[in-house]
């Protein structure tokens, strides 16, 4: 009795753990593998449950096999010194554990083998938006070549509808090192790799932001080169891309700042759509103002972060690749000034 | 029954110079000098490593954490991995190798004992090049020292642009160098085992340590050549303009990968067989019984060496590779449970029916088989590509190959000392102590390594310096961390143990656990040249039939 209830217990521990992790009243992570929101994710977690399944049943046959052997046979306490039965083998045996394996490894193929399929297939149904994402030591470029949009770090996408899917289909590049894009709740990870390019696509079911960061070691700064993407209804969707749409808007009130930014190291690196600066090492900031976070997620867009951020990136982030710009205290709130009109 | 009929009487040694005695030990081509000095190199970096693994550690305490900086922390990790890998458990094995290959095969010695010498001074100078890096790659200011582009080593990250300085020079150049030791302890083992096996030791009558330790060291040989290459291809590409890596000018980051891998997978099993070998000779002893199914393992350990060189990619899945190739490599990766779980369901058979007596490396053994299942079930779920396409790169798999390495490696390589340094050190070891260990280092061990899988599961990937809060890691990555100082307080118990008992310890006699190799034999520790005279074997067991003259082994073999 006492084995069976042991046996139970373990046996949800091992292979419960995917649905207890999945369990939607239970969010235990805005990154868990086990709360699939899109078609790839969801094929992984069927599978996953699977494969959690036959590992758990196993293991559960095998440790109570261990655990037998460990206790009925110890040497006991009267023992009369006497060597027990020297056995040598027995190929029955061997066979029929050699076979079993072999059926479950059969198995356990055949199921991977379709999700392979699955995800792997090269044209995903319905309108493909299509995005090509760059990986850059330590930021995320996004370009939309169909819609004539370019931003960073923060992917915008429509929610697609099972009936009337519009998945997004993003072709994978590196300007770099190697890179790889991983949002755990809309699918499995793909490397960004320089001169091999990839690609994965995603069909989000439900809106909202989905986190996720490079899951490749890029160099210094891998940890906080953070993934969001904004999962938005069609309409919401279209208003960002027209607002992407729109150029820089020009201000003579900031004028000032514009000119320190115009007349910096800032623009070989950094574009803003309609002036000079047209460099393309860094983040566009044509519509800085319209996103979240700054320094690819790794700080809120808030002006107090923007000043610490120009005045010297390696507080926030060390190995960042900008540089400090060493402006003083009016330069750094004149620019700070221009950049907020960024809309 | 006395086995001491061909053990060699001691003779008192005359205390000698300091320098005389070291410089002995320098100059050694012993075998089991060699082994020992091996043992102890691999102890000072097991030290050192370990340090390195607990700054990691408490680095990941807490979410925001500024215990060291990203630039250190990348260079802890890389040296961590670099080390342990290549400077712990290979010289670890090697070790073990040396000392014992010869003794139970009733050889003199190894077959070349001036290369096996050769072989451990150039593992040696790799690992102090690896560390020397600390104060020679500056090379620009601001280039850092300790190389910090992983133990893998992807390119292009390993390219001039991206690694200035010598850094990544060092790290490579000190895997070359030991590369040379590797391949060359590997070329004597199966020369020794193929040609020095004393009189009546047919292959089928070689304790099984003996063939794995063969598989093993063909694994090195073509496993550890592609590495070489691609190390001499990675000095071509940074110093004399080759491009096969170099991204920029149409080399491929992929390749390395390939070249990486297909000796990264073999090497896990270049580790693991040795460990494989401890078991197989422990689990026996202790559970009074002959190996169950001896011809079945030796095959299953081929068919592991064999399968073992086709599984690489699955170290790729998410680079991209075609459905075709990934179903390849799913299906290879899976294949290779197929004997290996044999090895486990033998060694359960062998304790099924026997006399478990629990002493330390029996436990150490036990807690292997257990941790290995868990292990190598964990491997298969990471094997099936698709779940792989999450838990690759995430912590869940930092979970899964410490599992294999420390759970499953390590422990049996405690479980080894245990069981030979009565017959190394000639003193009998503290069983309390022992058992401290034992409990001190599990306990610990699965503190760190059972929570580590969550925060996989949970997307957080490896390598990060820090992370985000409020993403439910933080929880785990705290009793991770408290797991470690367990682990670390079981591995002081241990050296204590090994050097009270190495002064203090009770003299073992010549075979303390009744065994039946042919190492138990002889003196403990042996004396030079091992075997007064070559001893002469009909069975696997040579011991049994000296022990049991009415019913020897040879009648059922």
């Amino acid at each position: 009795m006492s084995w069976r209830v042991l046996g139970s217990g373990i046996l949800a521990c091992f292979c419960g753990t995917g649905l207890a992790f999945a369990d939607p009243s239970l969010p235990l992570s805005p990154t868990n593998i086990f709360a699939p929101a899109s078609t790839p994710a969801k094929s992984i977690f069927g599978l996953s449950l699977f494969v959690l399944a036959v590992t758990g049943a196993i293991f559960l046959v095998v440790f109570a096999l261990l655990l037998y052997s460990v206790v009925k046979f110890r040497r006991r306490r009267n023992d009369d010194g006497r060597e027990p039965p020297q056995v040598y083998g027995s190929n029955q045996v061997e066979v029929a554990w050699t076979i079993i394996p072999i059926l479950i490894v059969v198995a356990l193929f055949m199921a991977t083998a379709r999700v392979i399929a699955v995800v792997q297939k090269t044209s995903p149904p319905g309108n493909v938006i299509a995005v090509t994402a760059i990986g850059h030591q330590f930021w995320w470029e996004y370009r939309y070549p169909d819609l004539g949009v370019v931003t960073a770090n923060e992917l915008h996408v429509p929610v697609s509808d099972p009936v009337h899917p519009t998945p997004t289909f993003i072709k994978l590049l590196s300007a770099d090192t190697d890179h790889s894009f991983w949002v755990p709740r809309l699918g499995g990870k793909t490397d960004l790799i320089p001169n091999h390019p990839n690609s994965m696509w995603i069909d989000p079911q439900e809106t909202g932001v989905y986190l996720g960061q490079c899951a490749q070691y890029c160099g210094t700064q891998h940890a906080k080169m953070l993934l969001r993407v904004y999962v938005q209804s069609r309409d919401e969707f279209d208003r960002w891309i027209r607002l992407q749409h729109q150029p820089a808007v020009v201000n003579d009130a900031v004028s000032q700042g514009q000119r320190i930014f115009e007349t910096t190291a800032c623009i070989n690196c950094h574009t803003v759509s309609g002036t000079v600066a047209n460099g393309r090492f860094g983040p566009d900031l044509t519509h800085l103002m319209s996103r979240d976070t700054i320094a690819a997620g790794a700080a809120l867009n808030t002006r107090e972060n923007l000043r610490r951020w120009i005045l010297n990136p390696n507080q926030i982030k060390p190995g960042s690749l900008m540089p400090a710009m060493e402006l003083n205290e009016q330069e750094l709130d004149a620019l700070t000034a221009y950049l907020e009109t960024l809309r | 029954m006395s086995t001491d009929a061909i053990a060699i009487p001691s003779a008192a040694i005359a205390p000698r110079p300091i320098v005389a005695m070291l410089h002995e030990w320098v100059t050694t081509v012993d075998h089991k000098r060699l082994g020992i000095l091996y043992m102890v190199f691999a102890m000072t970096f097991l030290l050192i490593a370990g340090v390195e693994a607990m700054i990691i550690r408490i680095q990941l305490i807490r979410p925001h954490n500024d215990f060291v900086s990203p630039q250190v922390f990348n260079r802890l990790f890389t040296m961590h991995g670099t080390t342990m890998i290549f400077f712990v458990i290979m010289p670890f094995m090697f070790g073990f190798a040396n000392y014992l290959i010869p003794l139970m095969i009733g050889a003199r010695d190894m077959a070349f004992a001036r290369l096996n010498a050769f072989s451990f001074w150039m593992t040696a100078f790799g690992g102090l090049l690896l560390y020397f890096s600390l104060v020679g790659a500056n090379g620009l200011y601001g280039a850092g020292n300790a190389p910090d582009v992983g133990w893998f080593a992807y390119a292009p990250l390993t390219s001039q642009t991206f690694s200035i300085g010598h850094s990544t020079d060092f790290w490579t150049l000190a895997l070359l160098v030991s590369g040379f030791g590797s391949i060359g302890t590997a070329v004597n083992i199966i020369a020794t085992v193929l040609c020095m096996r004393c009189p009546g030791m047919t292959l089928a009558k070689m304790p099984l340590f003996a063939w794995l330790n063969l598989i093993m060291a063909g694994l090195v040989i073509l496993a550890v050549s592609p590495l070489t290459a691609a190390q001499i291809m990675l000095l071509i590409d940074r110093y004399l303009g080759g491009h096969f890596f170099d991204t920029q000018a149409g080399g491929s980051a992929v390749i390395w990968m390939h070249f990486f891998w297909v000796f990264g997978h073999p090497e896990v099993y270049i580790l693991v067989l040795p460990a494989f070998a401890f078991a197989s000779e422990i689990i026996p002893v202790f559970s009074r019984k002959p190996i169950f199914g001896y011809s079945v393992m030796v095959g299953a350990t081929v068919a592991i060496g064999f399968i073992s060189m086709s599984v690489w990619a699955h170290h790729m899945f998410t680079v991209g590779m075609s459905s075709a190739a990934n179903n390849f490599f799913v299906i290879s990766t899976m294949a290779i449970a197929v004997p290996t779980g044999i090895k486990i369901f033998n060694w359960l058979a062998t304790m099924w029916g026997g006399k478990i007596e629990f002493k330390t490396p029996m436990l150490f053994c036990i807690a292997f088989l257990f941790q290995f299942l868990i292990a190598g079930l964990t491997g298969i779920m990471q094997g099936a590509a698709p779940f792989d396409w999450h838990l690759g790169n995430s912590y869940f798999v930092v979970a899964h190959f410490h599992y294999v390495i420390v759970g499953g490696i390590l422990f049996c390589l405690f479980g080894a000392f245990y069981y030979w340094f009565p017959k190394m050190s000639g003193k009998m070891y503290s069983e309390t102590l022992g058992k401290l260990h034992f409990w001190l280092f599990i306990i610990g061990f699965h503190l760190t390594f059972d929570f580590m899988h969550i925060p996989g599961l949970l997307g957080m990937p490896r390598r990060i310096y820090t992370y985000e809060p409020g993403r439910g890691w933080d929880t785990w990555n705290f009793i991770v961390t408290i797991g470690v100082f367990f682990q670390a307080a079981g591995i002081l118990v241990f050296l204590g143990n090994l050097a009270w008992s190495y002064f203090r310890g009770k003299a073992a006699g010549s075979d303390p656990w009744d065994a039946w190799t042919l190492e138990w034999s002889t003196n403990s520790p042996p004396p030079a040249y091992n075997f007064a005279s070559r001893p002469f074997v009909k069975s696997r067991r040579p011991l049994w039939d000296l022990k049991h003259p009415a019913d020897p082994d040879w009648n059922y073999e």
